[in-house]
């Protein structure tokens, strides 16, 4: 049976193209990997190899030709043992497709592509949310930094697991560069506790491999700045692999490290990456703000099976707060928790905002107007239900982000409001965050340009009547 | 134009080259020609002209349209997949590549259909479809990617490597990488962790002497890419990449080393690829006449056959592995056209493993 060559498509846009040349002619015998024509598509020139062994039978479409579709028959090749010139007339009949490049209709199988547009894939509907694990009563509480509740949070899990190993720079035997990973060397020894050499993009990948290899990595960056080196791995490696791999391959990795100011480290050491990663499909992104949910929160990522952002902040693990003293303390991923309940504005923020709204809460408070406070905790998936709630209460929202107002958080939330909450607005979102420059070094200037408790006093003002 | 480096790949018949250490430093032993079975040839044979054959249907295919975006094309350098696999422990060992992928699926054993409807991106694919040419992955066999970012998989391989070392389990990572690929700066930033940890990892370039369109003697200062891992005292071996039976050969040398726990091997594979970095690639950076001096020369397809001649196989034995490897082809293209699209609801599915 005669073989047909069809103009191919040679690149993902072409249609139809140019029979430019042709170096075999009828009769000539031809073998794969023999250059057959020219073709010229919207791009190049390519040659056309033949595939299959044979002799010319017929070359269907001259030299020279413009404007021939993609899957037309432009000549056939006899096979072994059949007369060429009898299978030229069989081929004559055969007709170029009519629709470019798409592929024969026929061959899509049971699902077409007719009508593909107007149908639309039904999301699944959103999962009930989790809440927090209600407390026995009379749970008593310990006073810890957040960076003793991480350290803790850390070594609860890697004593239960032995797949958890800690990654990082300086985090063994230097105890940590901001003391987090402290004592976890003395209790796990150096096969689980490892200091790397200052090569980011390396070992970010390197715990993304050993994440999709089976182990369970925690992969410390000494502040998320110097993730940018990493953040292909964190995105492009950690991030798409359970999609492309159509569920078969995870990587279940936690990166965390301080995120957003510091103190007076100026502009390379200073940035809120909140948003750049609570942008990506298949991250998780968790920003906690006090101890309790500090530990609660990095228990369940390491134990989530998803790769998961976790961003801490410099200016925070000093500070300490109440953490429940019960024995595995972990909360759902995903959730907000209402800080302050308030009826005359809803004030959401994560991370170190959170201080700053409970601040501006407590000064509004005196003068008569009862804030709702809301920390988001995780930033992907957005608990956008218990801001809506809170919206539907109060009818006014404040968005408080240490970090650049221009697609930010903030702005995310403004458009969560407009679509979802706009009913409920009576009057504009307000978002209170960084100026919009490089984080400066003089004292004053960076003072100037962070945001601060009166800003958010003065936004929630604003939009209250009380300015 | 570039020198023909077709007479540097048919240079080394039958041999792989380990240099002279620059210390007296211990290193892999000198590799020897893999002294196959008649039925190991056979088995090679077989393995690399599925390779070709698939390779060229997945052509066919792109030109039909039924392929689209990137594809990647391994003609010409199958010996190089076929000879490394079958020296590791497909139990124990773990492969990760870039994204020119599909003759080490095939290499692995991976049935050609859903490799094939992964490519035409149908439901029954590898990947469900959602993955492509560049992006896909068996992690029942061990098989981890098929990964779309360039030297990419070189960092995620220390990383399956690590994971071997601090299970204990006796396997090894190999990392495929191209020539293209080891200029990027996360290469060596991973060889200097697998050294400094002594990870078990045999690290792969396959030389096939262009990156893209830019040969190796136009992007890379010290163009012997088996000597790129020195510095961090990594052993290198350069081996005729076009000979299935010193590939293998090559293989056991730096396995032997990379099981002992003695860390890393950075194997340079000279090979040659037929056709353009992708489809859409006219490949005029070349001359045909280089490309068509290595298909006359060093085609390791041809020169393996004709070993299997010596060995006294006869051309009846060719045919019907031919025609036996043309049934599988084109039994997965059918199946690849005619599987169906994946269902519209799958656009959310897998995005996350856990609800939240």
């Amino acid at each position: 049976m005669a073989i047909e060559l069809k103009m191919p498509a040679l690149s993902p846009t072409m249609e139809e193209g140019t029979l430019a040349k042709w170096l075999v002619k009828e009769g000539d015998a031809v073998k794969s990997g023999d250059i057959l024509a020219e073709i010229e598509t919207d791009k190049a020139t390519m040659e056309f190899e033949a595939i299959d062994e044979g002799t010319i039978a017929s070359i269907l479409v001259a030299e020279g030709t413009d404007n021939v579709k993609v899957g037309t028959v432009i000549a056939t090749i006899a096979g072994e043992g059949e007369e060429a010139a009898s299978t030229a007339v069989r081929a004559e009949p055969v007709e170029a497709p009519s629709s470019s490049s798409a592929p024969p209709e026929e061959k899509s199988g049971p699902s077409t592509s007719s009508g593909q547009t107007e149908e639309k894939a039904a999301k699944p509907a959103p999962t009930q949310r989790a809440t927090d694990p209600s407390l026995p009563e009379g749970t008593t509480t310990v006073r810890l930094t957040v960076r003793e509740a991480l350290r803790d949070a850390m070594a609860e899990e890697m004593r239960a697991d032995d797949r958890i190993f800690v990654m990082g720079e300086e985090v063994a035997e230097y105890q940590g560069a901001y003391k987090v990973t402290q004592g976890l060397l003395d209790e796990f020894g150096a096969r689980r506790v490892i200091d790397t050499p200052i090569t980011e993009y390396g070992f970010a990948g390197l715990g993304s491999g050993a994440a999709m290899g089976g182990l369970k990595p925690i992969i410390e960056f000494m502040t998320f700045n110097f993730a940018m080196q990493a953040i292909d791995h964190i995105i492009n490696s950690a991030a798409k692999t359970n999609y492309m791999s159509g569920g078969q391959m995870r990587c279940p990795i936690v990166f965390r490290g301080p995120n957003g100011a510091a103190s007076r480290v100026a502009a390379q050491h200073s940035q809120n990456y909140a948003p750049w990663y609570a942008s990506v499909p298949g991250l998780i992104v968790i920003s906690p703000y006090d101890a309790a949910d500090a530990k609660g929160l990095l228990k369940a990522a390491i134990r989530s099976e998803d790769p998961v952002v976790f961003l801490e902040n410099e200016l925070l693990y000093g500070r300490s707060f109440e953490v429940p003293d019960v024995a595995d303390y972990v909360l759902p991923i995903g959730k907000a928790r209402i800080m302050r309940e308030g009826g005359g504005v809803t004030i959401v923020s994560y991370s170190i905002g959170v201080g700053l709204a409970l601040e501006a809460a407590d000064a509004l408070a005196a003068e008569g107007i009862e804030a709702e406070v809301i920390d988001l905790r995780t930033l992907r998936p957005l608990d956008t239900a218990t801001v809506l709630e809170s919206l539907k209460k109060t009818n006014r929202l404040v968005v408080v982000e240490e970090g650049w107002p221009v697609c930010s958080i903030a702005s995310e939330l403004a458009m969560v409001a407009m679509e979802q909450g706009f009913d409920d607005l009576d009057a504009p979102v307000v978002r209170v965050c960084n100026e919009d420059v490089p984080l400066p070094y003089a004292h004053n200037l960076e003072k100037a340009a962070l945001v601060d408790t009166p800003r958010v006093i003065a936004a929630v003002k604003a939009i209250t009547n009380r300015a | 134009m570039a020198k023909a480096p077709a007479r540097k790949t048919a240079a080394p018949k039958n041999t792989a080259s380990t240099p002279a250490p620059a210390t007296n430093r211990e290193s892999p032993r000198d590799p020897a020609p893999y002294d196959a079975t008649p039925a190991e040839l056979e088995k090679f044979y077989r393995e690399m002209l599925l390779i070709r054959r698939f390779e060229e249907k997945a052509g066919q295919l792109y030109g039909l349209g039924l392929i689209g975006g990137f594809c990647h094309l391994y003609i010409g350098q199958e010996a190089v997949a076929v000879g490394l696999q079958s020296a590791l422990d497909g139990d124990k060992d773990s492969v990760i590549t870039g994204y020119r992928d599909h003759g080490h699926m095939l290499a692995y054993g991976i049935d050609p259909k859903v490799i094939m409807a992964e490519l035409t991106g149908r439901a029954a694919g590898i990947s469900r479809g959602k993955g492509g040419s560049m992006h896909m992955f068996s992690v029942e066999h061990k098989f981890y990617g098929g990964h779309g970012i360039v030297g990419a998989q070189v960092s995620l391989g220390t990383g399956l490597a690590f994971a071997h070392k601090y299970r204990g389990d006796g396997g090894i990572a190999m990392a495929y990488f191209g020539d293209g690929a080891a200029n990027q700066g996360q290469v060596y930033e991973s060889f200097n962790m697998a050294e400094l940890w002594k990870l078990p990892i045999i690290f792969v370039i396959e030389n096939n002497q262009y990156a893209m369109g830019t040969s190796v003697n136009r992007s890379s200062a010290e163009d012997q890419l088996y000597r790129r891992g020195e510095s961090f005292r990594i052993p290198g071996m350069q081996v005729d990449g076009m000979d299935v039976l010193a590939v293998r050969g090559a293989a056991e040398a730096a396995i032997e080393w990379v099981r002992a726990g003695k860390g890393p091997v950075l194997m340079e594979l000279k090979t040659y690829r037929y056709r353009g970095h992708s489809m859409s690639d006219p490949a005029k950076y070349r001359s045909r006449e280089e490309v068509q001096a290595v298909r006359d020369k060093s085609d390791a397809i041809e020169h393996l056959k004709k070993l299997m001649e010596e060995a006294g196989i006869g051309e009846d034995k060719f045919k019907a592995i031919d025609k036996e490897i043309r049934q599988i082809v084109s039994d997965a293209a059918d199946f690849a056209e005619s599987a169906p699209e994946p269902e519209l609801h799958e656009l959310y599915t897998d995005v996350l493993v856990e609800q939240y």
